[in-house]
């Protein structure tokens, strides 16, 4: 018995795949619950979110529920590893804390994580086109992910394959120019248009894909040097981009 | 009246733990921050990365239950942000047996490794624990620490082509707001009427 949930959660479609024979029913229901209470915790288009409540001053930072601090402790870390490209404190133009740009990846790598100490060894997590995939040899091989392509909705520009790990990508070509550089307050830098980023974990796959974005070409070498995460990268001038370490994704597809 | 035993065993906590929060790893990957619940952390085996088992249950002011699993090599408490939680902070190996626990899901501090930051969260129910589920775990962000080590890598490229290929999953930049999920919804709901 196979499983199939698409929910409406965190502003996009989260889709949960398990094709285990026995799947912990429970196990999928905590996740989708998880992410709901990410969601009203922090989703910056809720008044009453925790982020909402910070940004509005009407909740002290020492107040916040202990998922608020872990999830700033992260922002705060990226914010010195990439020397300012991402910040959650300051990349939206009216000044308001976001850390929307760590959050979803986080929450969706803990989900999945969920269902791994549920026992559930072949599943993918699709949430809104940042993924976390995982397969086991007695049910099924690794995932076939089609990274989009930026002109044509239904076709891609590559095919990556995923045995046990995370795919995210980042780019402006849904959202218009969504993704700010805080550095600079204004334009990013760079000629891409959209950056992908595999790796072990959603949580910094996510993040280092939106940072990579906001600095441009150097941003693939820059996730290059985290050890186990490598970058692909499509270019305004109709190129692909890619660190050595993403070729066994390529290549396994 | 405090016992003069008590104070120094406070004393030697709480210098205890300024060693332990100004420990920093080579990357800079400090994850410690205070999370408003106390209790005590013991991080197994940390010489295995990935299949060591750490608890930490936060509870009431003055209960602290405690998990270990495995060798014991580092132990961490945070107290109250509040300031109204009585903290104890301790190492031990082997098994804390555990005053009267509160029923309901309780996350634990985040505990700085040199492997990353461990962090658990654990259901109660009827008193005992039923469900410790890893927030973080050294195995999957253990990575921070190792930053910056590597060489420049080689960026290849080609030309960008459209593909249509059989695949299980798309990765993709897309608009996400609450709009979307509502008209998404709004669709879903529609195709079940």
């Amino acid at each position: 018995m196979a499983l199939r949930r698409v929910e409406p959660v965190m502003g996009t479609m989260v889709s949960i795949d398990v094709r285990d024979r026995v799947v912990p029913t429970d196990a999928v229901d905590g996740a989708v619950a998880w992410l709901h209470e990410v969601d009203a915790r922090f989703s910056p288009f809720r008044p009453d979110s925790e982020i909402s409540r910070l940004a509005e001053g009407t909740l002290a930072e020492v107040d916040a529920h202990p998922d608020v601090h872990i999830v700033l402790a992260l922002c705060d870390e990226l914010r010195r590893d990439s020397d300012g490209a991402f910040d959650a404190r300051a990349w939206r133009s009216d000044g308001r804390l976001d850390p929307s740009g760590l959050v979803k990846g986080w929450a969706v790598q803990l989900a999945a994580d969920r269902l791994v100490v549920a026992g559930v060894r072949a599943f993918a997590i699709n949430a809104g086109g940042d993924i976390v995939a995982r397969s086991s040899p007695t049910i099924r091989g690794s995932w076939r992910v089609g990274i989009r392509h930026p002109d044509h909705i239904d076709r891609v520009a590559s095919v990556v394959a995923v045995q046990d790990g995370a795919v995210a990508t980042s780019g402006d070509y849904e959202r218009g120019a969504h993704i700010r550089d805080p550095r600079s307050g204004g334009a990013r830098a760079t000629g891409l248009r959209s950056v992908t980023v595999a790796g072990p974990s959603l949580t910094w796959a996510d993040a280092y894909a939106t940072t990579a974005f906001i600095k441009g070409v150097e941003g693939l070498a820059w996730v290059a040097r985290h050890e186990g995460y490598a970058a692909y990268a499509i270019t305004d001038d109709d190129r692909v981009l890619w660190t050595e370490g993403f070729e066994r994704y390529l290549a396994a597809a | 009246m405090i016992p003069k035993r008590a104070i120094t065993a406070l004393v030697t906590t709480a210098f205890a733990l300024v060693l332990l929060f100004s420990f920093k790893t080579p990357g800079g990957a400090t994850l410690a921050r205070s999370t408003g619940t106390s209790g005590v952390a013991v991080v197994g085996n940390a010489t295995t990365s990935g299949s060591s088992t750490a608890a930490s249950a936060g509870s009431g002011a003055g209960t602290t239950s405690t998990t270990t699993s495995g060798s014991a090599t580092s132990g961490a408490s945070t107290d109250s942000t509040t300031g109204t939680g009585s903290a104890t902070a301790g190492s031990s190996s082997g098994s804390t047996s555990a005053s009267a626990l509160k029923d309901g899901k309780t996350t634990g501090a985040t505990v700085t490794t040199r492997f990353g930051p461990v962090q658990v969260r654990v259901t109660i129910s009827g008193g005992t624990i039923t469900d410790v589920v890893a927030l973080q775990m050294p195995s999957r962000d253990g990575h921070s620490q190792r930053i910056a080590e590597l060489a420049e890598p080689i960026l290849r490229q080609e030309a960008l082509q459209a593909q249509s290929a059989q695949i299980d999953l798309l990765s993709g930049a897309t608009y996400t707001s609450e709009a979307y999920a509502e008209s998404l919804q709004s669709a879903l709901d529609n195709a079940h009427a």
